[in-house]
C-alpha cells in the first residue's frame, strides 16, 4: 500500500512534541501506530504531519504518583502493561485486559494512550479506565490538565485531547481490596469485542461500564444503584441486571444486531460484577 | 527542534549490519525491507496488520512490518527472516519446520519462524498454550496450523 504523502517529525521532548502538534495544521501523534497506520492505509484519516513520539522516554515508565496512584505513561506498550510488577500490584485488571488485545505483534507495538485516544467504542481500555475512575493528564503548550475518565471520552473518535495538546499520562487508584471485573464477547478469541463490562466492587459500592453500547463507555448508574444495598449473590446481581439492555439503544453491525448487543451488555455487565465481586479483598 | 520533512535519513542494524538510507516518511518498513533492501523473505499478506506474514523482529520483538513506517525503525535493531540463519545454515526452528512438515505453500512461514523465534528466545521451552498464543497473530492460510505448532514444541524440546 502506498500511504498519501506525509511529513515526520520526531521530537526529542514532551515540550517540543506539544510544539509541533500546535504548530502545524494537520498534525497528529504517531504512539504505535497500531489503529492510525491501519486508518491512513484506508485513506479514513489523513494526516498532513505525524509527530513520532517514540523518543519521549518520559510517557514509557509506569510507577506511583506522590498520593498513591499508578500512573502509566502514554507510550507504554500493552507488552509493558503485562509484564509489569507495580500494575501486578496495584491494579492487576490492566495487564490482564491488555493481555487479551489482539496479538503479541500488536501488543508489542500498541500503547495505552493510543488505545484511549483513538477512542473507538469497541476498545479494551475505555471502558475499563471508567470503571476505575482513571485520570487522564493532558498538556498543552500554555498548560497541563486533569481530566476524569468521565470527562474524557467525547464521542466516537472524539476525546477530551484537544488540536495541539497531547495525552501523557493515565493514572488510576490502586485497588485497596476492591475486585475488578471485565467481561464481554469478542469476534475469535482476542478479537474485536462485540460488547464488553467492566465493573469494580469497593468499600464506595460498584461500578459498572458498558463497552460498544454507544458511542463512549456508558456507565450503567441504575444497576450501579440497584447493587449498592450490597448483596452480590448470582441471584441478586442478575435481578439488578434485568431490564438494562432496554434502557441502550446499541448500533447494529456487520458483528451483530443492537438487540443482540443489548442483551450481551446485560450478560457482561453481571459476568463482570460476579468476577469483580469475588475478586473483593476484606 | 527538526522541522517535520517528507523524507528521513534512518539508520537501521538490520540482521547485523548497519544500513543508512534516505527514506520516503509515507513508505511502510516492510516495502523498505523488500523494494528498497531486496529483502523479500518477509511477505506481505494482507497489508492490514491481520496475517502477520511481515512480521520482523524490531530490538527484538516480533511486530508487523506493515504496521510501521520505515521512518519509525530509525534507530532500530530489525531482523528479518534472512537474518535468522546468516550463514546459510539452518536454525534448530527452521530444520524443525522441515521435519515436521510445518509449511505447506510456505507463504506464512517467515512470519511464523519469526514470531516462534521470538518466542523461544523468551521461553526456551514453551507449553502448547504458549506456542498457539504466541502465533496468534499470524495466519496460516493453508490451516497447517497443527504441525507448525508441532515443531516449534519440538524445538524448545516440550516433545
Amino acid at each position: 500500500v502506498l500511504l498519501r504523502e506525509v511529513e515526520y517529525a520526531r521530537p526529542a521532548t514532551v515540550e517540543e512534541a506539544v510544539s509541533l502538534l500546535a504548530g502545524y495544521d494537520g498534525a497528529r501523534a504517531l504512539a504505535g501506530g497500531q489503529t492510525l497506520l491501519n486508518v491512513m492505509k484506508a485513506r479514513a484519516a489523513a494526516p498532513d504531519v505525524l509527530v513520532d513520539l517514540a523518543d519521549l522516554d518520559d510517557l514509557r515508565t509506569i510507577g506511583f504518583t506522590a498520593d498513591g496512584l499508578l500512573e502509566v505513561g502514554a507510550m507504554v506498550t500493552y507488552t509493558q502493561l503485562v509484564g509489569s510488577s507495580e500494575v501486578e500490584v496495584a491494579r492487576p485488571i490492566l495487564a490482564e485486559v491488555a493481555e487479551t488485545i489482539a496479538d503479541v505483534q500488536v501488543r508489542n507495538r500498541g500503547t495505552v494512550g493510543g488505545n484511549v485516544c483513538v477512542a473507538d467504542p469497541t476498545n479494551h481500555l475505555p471502558p475499563l479506565l471508567v470503571a476505575l475512575d482513571a485520570r487522564f493528564t493532558i498538556r498543552g503548550q500554555e498548560s497541563e490538565r486533569t481530566v476524569s475518565a468521565d470527562e474524557f471520552f467525547l464521542g466516537v473518535y472524539l476525546t477530551a485531547v484537544g488540536e495541539g495538546e497531547l495525552l501523557t499520562k493515565v493514572a488510576v487508584p490502586p485497588s485497596s481490596g476492591a475486585g475488578d471485573g471485565f467481561s464481554g464477547l469478542t469476534v475469535g478469541k482476542h478479537g474485536t469485542y462485540v460488547a464488553n463490562a467492566a465493573a469494580t466492587v469497593s468499600d464506595a459500592g460498584v461500578r459498572v461500564v458498558l463497552g460498544c453500547v454507544d458511542a463512549v463507555p456508558v456507565r450503567a448508574t441504575a444497576l450501579e444503584e440497584r447493587l449498592a444495598a450490597g448483596d452480590l449473590s448470582e441471584d441478586a446481581v442478575r435481578a439488578a441486571a434485568e431490564g438494562l439492555g432496554e434502557t441502550l439503544d446499541p448500533p447494529s453491525d456487520a458483528h451483530g444486531s443492537g438487540e443482540f448487543r443489548r442483551h450481551l451488555a446485560e450478560v457482561s455487565a453481571v459476568r463482570a460484577v460476579l468476577q469483580a465481586a469475588s475478586r473483593r479483598k476484606g | 527542534v527538526a522541522a517535520p520533512a517528507t523524507s528521513r535519513v534512518i539508520a537501521v542494524e538490520l540482521n547485523g549490519e548497519q544500513v543508512e538510507l534516505e527514506v520516503p516518511a509515507r513508505r511502510l518498513l516492510v516495502h523498505f525491507l523488500r523494494d528498497d533492501l531486496g529483502l523479500t523473505g518477509t511477505h506481505i499478506g494482507c497489508d492490514t496488520g491481520n496475517c502477520g506474514a511481515c512480521t520482523v523482529h524490531l530490538n527484538g520483538e516480533p511486530v508487523k512490518s506493515c504496521m510501521l513506517l520505515a521512518v519509525q525503525a530509525d534507530g532500530a535493531r530489525v531482523t528479518t527472516v534472512e537474518g535468522l540463519a546468516p550463514d546459510g545454515e539452518l536454525t534448530p526452528l527452521q530444520t524443525s519446520f522441515n521435519e515436521h512438515h510445518a509449511l505447506q505453500c510456505g507463504y506464512c512461514t517467515p512470519g511464523m519462524l519469526m514470531s516462534a523465534s521470538a518466542l523461544l528466545e523468551r521461553n526456551p521451552r514453551p507449553s502448547e498454550e504458549d506456542v498457539r498464543l504466541a502465533l496468534q497473530g499470524n495466519i496460516c492460510r493453508c490451516t497447517g496450523y497443527v504441525n507448525i505448532v508441532e515443531a516449534v514444541l519440538a524445538t524448545g524440546g516440550s516433545r
